[in-house]
């Protein structure tokens, strides 16, 4: 996982709520078996509209997405965040993430800013205002900066630091095999098994 | 102090706990299925690592399969691919799979329940957001991402943050011709799209306790429409006695040793909840959904809503949104509403019981001109069973379409699929826009109001037959 401490970089405002992740990557794509590849599909049938805000040429090459309240909801699918990271995000700010994709954005280094939704729509209107203005997304300090905002965001510091060092948890967990054995030893004898 | 259902399972569960660090949590069952898995599988190939417990995993194929003409090779090309690579994965790292066409195959939260493998006190994970269909059971179940399938697939772990926990207290009966479908649409219109998230939801109350295991079930399905990963409900004799005599459950002494296990799951009785929901049975109707979140529903005896009564400015935006993409006027009552499709099936209700409660509307009577009906079941065990009971013959015989198991209609990756600017009436999860194919519009309803709407081809419960 490329491990993330700060990021600047222009944005793209996205003012709907409920965002799902039918919307982030339509369920066609999900038929592939690679990782990589899933930019093409982004937000596939929303493109199709010349109007959306993903085909303004005065986005092209932004980095962060600012998004509306309730982004990521529905299928558990880590392609929504594989089809974000390919596009070329590396955060997405919402003032609530769903739970699971906010897990699988974690997991790869896609990091999530919950802001309060002022601050969000704040971002969004300066974005609009001046495409160019540029975003900074500081891990480090937990702080978003720039077009005219400046405000904390929480995260743990135990994720932050998984981030910041840009550690896979397989390796992490793994570390503790012994202790997953000596629980394997515990389990009562009547759980089902597939074999 | 107490602890709830959660917690107990939650606690029992902890392999490892460490300050500021999530708890590592010991995964009972892993399911797994051909979309979400085959990046995974990879990733331990790289890795070198091995499945640590084939024997806590499963696979099953569901999402890709067409449902008709199963013998026959899959036509779409990566579909196929998709699930030849699910086969050679399980072959590689000794994976049991329910393959096409093998009597036990079925979407992944129909087999798990109907093999016995999804029992009280467990934990239960699959890249797949509807897990959380087997927190029915008492078990904790929740769906997970790819990266997390590796972590399960290479540790048989998983570290989590604990939820915060969430009752939904559902006091009285429910009122004839209201289901466990409508309840949940109503329990999601009431605490919407984001009203679980962060929490476990559990399900309480004298009407919870009144549905059957596959009620249960429907409900705790679409608790991730709610926004919670997961939702539970306490085990109890209708438990047990769904699981006495299933393929996994254990017999003799060790069975008496789980249910006595079983019984101590009940949250105690003074035991706190970060959050409480009460919904009064008697008040329901049957309810379906007007717009492209699962939260968007109403009575179905109910009009389409106006934008502007809202207060939310979001939510305005939202209702405005989905009524042009549902190409719905303000003030239509919804029983005017007429559909192109009704598809009766998923992991939502594509149970046994759920056929019969369609069949028993369809029996004797026939699908309106030109609406196509699909009733696809759950597993191939589910179709077997409704074929022994003829339901197969009292749907060929209204005029619907008799399928082989599978995800069908649900998603859109398989051949069953919406057309653009298409309308239907569904048993399924997720109303999002293009979820059922690319420009459809989605109704979520019951399978006894899909049932009657086919017969009228609009919107229809069948007390207004």
């Amino acid at each position: 996982m490329e491990a993330f401490t700060i990021h600047t970089g222009r944005a793209v405002p996205l003012r709907r709520s409920d965002v799902d992740t039918d919307q982030i990557i339509p369920s066609e794509w999900l038929k592939r078996i690679e990782r990589t590849g899933f930019g093409a599909g982004l937000f596939a049938e929303w493109r199709a509209d010349p109007a959306f805000v993903l085909n303004d040429p005065a986005h092209a090459g932004a980095s962060i997405l600012v998004a509306g309240p309730d982004f990521g909801t529905g299928s558990s699918r880590e392609h929504a965040v594989w089809a974000l990271q390919d596009y070329g995000f590396r955060a997405v700010i919402s003032s609530r993430f769903a739970d699971i994709f906010r897990g699988n954005a974690l997991g790869n280094g896609l990091l999530p800013v919950v802001l309060p939704q002022a601050a969000v729509e704040a971002l969004q209107a300066a974005v609009e205002r001046d495409p160019n203005v540029e975003i900074t997304v500081d891990l480090d300090a937990r702080q978003v900066r720039g077009a005219g905002v400046e405000e904390p965001f929480e995260l743990d510091d135990f994720t932050r630091w998984r981030l910041m060092e840009g550690l896979d948890d397989v390796g992490l967990t793994l570390r503790h095999e012994e202790m997953i054995s000596d629980f394997e030893r515990t389990r009562p004898v009547w759980l089902p098994t597939s074999a | 102090m107490g602890r709830t259902l959660a917690e107990k399972v939650w606690d029992a569960h902890v392999v490892r706990r460490a300050d500021g660090e999530p708890d590592l949590l010991y995964i009972d069952l892993h399911l797994v299925h051909e979309v979400t898995s085959p990046q995974a599988f990879e990733a331990l190939r790289l890795a070198g690592r091995p499945v640590r417990r084939p024997d806590l995993t499963v696979a099953t194929e569901d999402h890709n399969v067409p449902t008709t003409d199963t013998l026959l090779p899959i036509a779409d090309p990566v579909s196929a691919a998709q699930v030849e690579a699910l086969r050679k994965n399980c072959a590689e790292f000794g994976v049991r799979l329910y393959p096409m066409n093998d009597p036990g195959q079925g979407i992944v939260h129909v087999v798990g329940p109907q093999l016995g493998l999804s029992q009280p006190g467990m934990t239960i994970v699959c890249g797949d957001s509807h897990t959380s269909t087997h927190g029915a059971f008492g078990a904790l179940a929740f769906g997970i991402g790819t990266s997390q399938v590796e972590h399960v697939l290479a540790t048989q772990t998983l570290p989590q943050r604990r939820p915060r926990t969430m009752a939904v207290t559902v006091e009285g009966e429910l009122p004839a011709g209201v289901t466990a479908k409508d309840l949940i649409l109503a329990i999601i219109a009431r605490i919407g799209t984001s009203g679980g998230a962060g929490h476990v939801i559990e399900y309480r109350g004298a009407a919870i306790r009144g549905l059957s295991m596959e009620g249960r079930m429907t409900v705790c399905n679409m608790s991730i429409e709610a926004g919670a990963r997961a939702g539970m409900i306490a085990p109890d004799d209708t438990t047990f006695e769904y699981l006495a005599g299933r393929a996994r459950v254990a017999t003799g002494p060790e069975w008496d040793e789980a249910v006595a296990y079983w019984r101590t799951l009940a949250s105690d009785d003074d035991a706190t909840f970060d959050r409480e929901v009460v919904i009064d049975a008697a008040s329901l109707t049957p309810y379906v959904t007007w717009g492209t979140n699962p939260g968007q529903a109403a009575p179905l005896g109910s009009s389409v809503p106006t934008p502007t009564d809202y207060d939310d400015p979001a939510a305005r935006a939202s209702a405005e949104r989905a009524l042009t993409y549902m190409g719905l006027t303000a003030g239509t009552p919804l029983s005017e509403v007429g559909v192109d499709t009704v598809f009766i099936g998923s992991c939502t209700n594509g149970r046994l019981s759920d056929l019969r409660a369609a069949a028993g509307v369809l029996r004797g009577r026939q699908v309106a001109d030109g609406v196509r009906v699909l009733v696809v079941p759950g597993s191939m065990q589910v179709k077997e069973q409704a074929e022994a009971e003829g339901l197969h013959e009292v749907f060929e015989a209204a005029g619907a379409q008799w399928r082989s198991a599978g995800c069908s209609m649900c998603l859109g990756m398989n051949p069953d699929t919406l057309r653009p600017g298409e309308r239907s009436a569904s048993t399924s999860n997720r109303n999002f826009e293009g979820r059922q194919g690319p420009g459809g519009r989605t109704h979520l309803v019951s399978p006894e109001v899909a049932a009657a709407t086919a017969v009228t081809g609009r919107l229809t419960a069948p007390a207004d037959l």
